[in-house]
């Protein structure tokens, strides 16, 4: 028996992460769902700005580049001109939670029917490590070099909680990369939230707790375990919204 | 017998018109955010593009407007969206990304005085961050300059024709006066133009190779590809150019304004003529790409021109460009929503007209 391919929707480029960044499992979890549910050839995706822009490359599907925190915005107007497609978008902390706040929140309140991969590593990957609105209390970033300070630098917001207050958030998760185990859960949540959009009942996202060794200055081992050790006891596992009926499989 | 009713002449707002305009064009998106003088635009569509099959979408913000314009034109469909000043400045960004990843679409700016909040009353102020790109990097998008109700109408179709013809946005730059009077307009139904078809549109990518909609070019040699690609681009849309003029045949003074302005212009210069004072009027209809060949050709024969905004002075720039140093080039600006008299232009004309013939003893 076969239990592992790579997902048909792939391409065939090399992945450009860094060792050990665990966008490459982020990657590959969304195009292991696109083949499942069928739909890549009516999928399109919007790129948000830094790491998570190289996307294109690897999932062959229609892609639009957006500006920097845009994406859901991007991503709205795709879906209602094209409202029988999928529309994703894959944003990267600093994109979604620093300088797209307002296109992120408001894209949930109206309950567009799109989802979006939202991967958060507490740091500016692209840019060289700098602090993010994820950024963990005491991380050194190359902004916060004797540690995130919140009486300086305020504290670590909590993405999905927030969004899943909004009447229009249909289905919010929150995942981590690191493990075996938290990986299966993703790529059920994953799956789930392209689900929800296509059954029309409202905005889904998916939070991908997620490693950068390069500007955590950890190892690819050490990076998974300080997911547990530095970021879980700020961003807890689970589906913060559920669409009625639907049971939890975030643990 | 009854003729059939084909043209439809009715009494409109000047906002409206430009939305019936969209309408014919066959825009069925439109993504806004209020702002004054711009509001009976998006009010009217939110109206009537559900009736049409289109959807109206309120954004969070202008930002939140111009990145859904984005989405939406880039599956192929005519989109639109409208602001004045402040608005406009916030959507600079994406039209940035919209004419790098060469996205057609419409943007309206329906001009109040600035900078800053500045006030809420008509203004030519916005010239430069029209014509100049606006945004940050090296584009350009089309300006067609309305001065009627009708031309409302009439130029927002061809904004979307010229905007398909070179996969470019296109903005109608329009003043608080234009929005807010009502004139007759003939509601005519928009000329059938031949247009590329949109195969850069992502709508999916079906059986065919998957299309990839960007403004990022990170190998310094492709980057300067695509932008003497553009830049050829922009070369090209020279033959847009579009003006009307107006008792120039024997003028010795050349008046130059566009939009409201160039009403209140036509006015003096009827007024300078019954003085026995031989001017006329050029009135760029495009302001990018600027009229630069009746100015040129002008430019023998005139002895001087005035150059006339409701700004601080930003046209004037193109004029002297096209006048390339053959005659004097004088301006005269009002700011604030305030316009010159008849009265006071015409004493402008003369003044014009005393200097230039001062400078050539």
């Amino acid at each position: 028996m076969k239990v592992a391919a790579r997902p048909k929707c792939l391409t065939q480029q090399q992945f450009s992460y860094c060792p050990g960044c665990t966008h490459g499992i982020g990657t590959r979890l969304v195009a292991e769902a696109l083949d499942e549910l069928g739909v890549i050839e009516n999928t399109v995706g919007v790129l948000a700005v830094g790491c998570s822009v190289m996307l294109y490359k690897f999932i062959d599907c229609d892609f639009i580049q957006a500006p920097h925190g845009r994406a859901p915005a991007v991503a709205t107007g795709v879906k209602r001109a094209l409202p029988q497609q999928t529309v994703f978008a894959y944003q990267g902390d600093g994109d979604l939670a620093a300088i797209g706040t307002a296109e992120i929140v408001h894209a949930a309140a109206r309950g567009e029917k799109i989802t979006i991969f939202f991967v958060n590593n507490a740091i500016y990957g692209m840019t060289g490590g700098q602090m993010a609105p994820t950024t963990v209390e005491g991380q050194v970033t190359t902004t916060t070099p004797t540690g995130r300070d919140p009486a300086l630098a305020g504290y670590p917001i909590q993405m999905a909680e927030m969004l899943a207050t909004l009447e229009g958030s249909a289905y919010i998760a929150r995942v981590a990369l690191n493990n075996p185990k938290n990986v299966r859960q993703a790529k059920r949540a994953v799956q789930r939230a392209f689900e929800v959009q296509q059954a029309g009942l409202g905005f889904s996202l998916v939070e991908l707790i997620s490693t950068c060794p390069t500007n955590w200055g950890a190892k690819p081992v050490e990076a998974l375990s300080l997911i547990e050790e530095q970021m879980l006891p700020t961003y807890p596992l689970g589906e913060f919204k559920l669409p009625e009926g639907m049971k939890a499989v975030v643990r | 017998m009854r003729e059939d009713k084909v043209v439809e002449k009715v009494l409109m707002k000047g906002n409206e018109a430009l939305a019936e305009g969209a309408l014919a064009a066959g825009c069925r998106y439109f993504f806004g955010y209020p702002i004054t003088p711009q509001n009976e635009l998006p009010a009217y569509l939110a109206k009537r593009l559900p009736e049409n099959g289109g959807v109206f979408l309120q954004a969070e913000s202008e930002i939140g407007a111009i990145n859904m314009v984005f989405g939406a034109a880039s599956t192929g469909e005519r989109v639109m969206t409208s602001s004045s000043g402040p608005g406009i400045s916030l959507k600079q960004e994406g039209i940035s990304y919209i004419a790098g990843s060469e996205v057609p679409c419409v943007i309206v700016n329906i001009m109040r005085g600035g900078p800053g909040l500045g006030g809420i009353q008509p203004s030519q102020a916005d010239y430069f961050q029209a014509t100049r790109g606006g945004g940050h990097g090296d584009y350009r998008t089309l300006v067609l300059a309305p001065a009627s109700v009708q031309e409302l109408y009439d130029l927002t179709i061809l904004a979307f024709d010229l905007a398909d013809k070179y996969q470019n946005p296109s903005m109608v730059l329009g003043d608080g006066v234009l929005g807010q009077m009502m004139e007759p307009v003939l509601l005519k139904p928009a000329p059938k133009t031949e247009l590329p078809e949109k195969t850069w549109a992502v709508r999916g990518k079906g059986s065919g190779e998957a299309k990839l909609i960007t403004s990022l070019y990170l190998e310094p040699e492709c980057l300067e590809v695509h932008n003497l690609k553009l830049s050829r681009k922009y070369e090209s849309m020279a033959g847009e150019a579009r003006w009307e003029e107006y008792l120039t045949e024997d003028a010795e003074l050349i008046l130059v304004a566009y939009g409201t302005m160039a009403r209140v212009v036509k006015g003096a210069v009827r007024r300078a003529r019954e003085l026995g004072l031989k001017v006329g009027l050029v009135r760029p209809i495009t302001l990018y790409p600027f009229p630069e060949e009746p100015l040129l050709k002008l430019g023998k024969q005139a002895t001087a021109f005035l150059c006339v905004e409701m700004s601080m002075g930003q046209m004037v720039d193109d004029v002297k460009i096209a006048v390339a140093g053959r005659a004097p080039v004088f301006f005269y600006g009002r700011a604030g929503g305030i316009f010159p008299t008849t009265a006071k232009l015409v004493e402008e004309i003369e003044k014009a007209m005393a200097e230039a013939q001062e400078a050539r003893k």
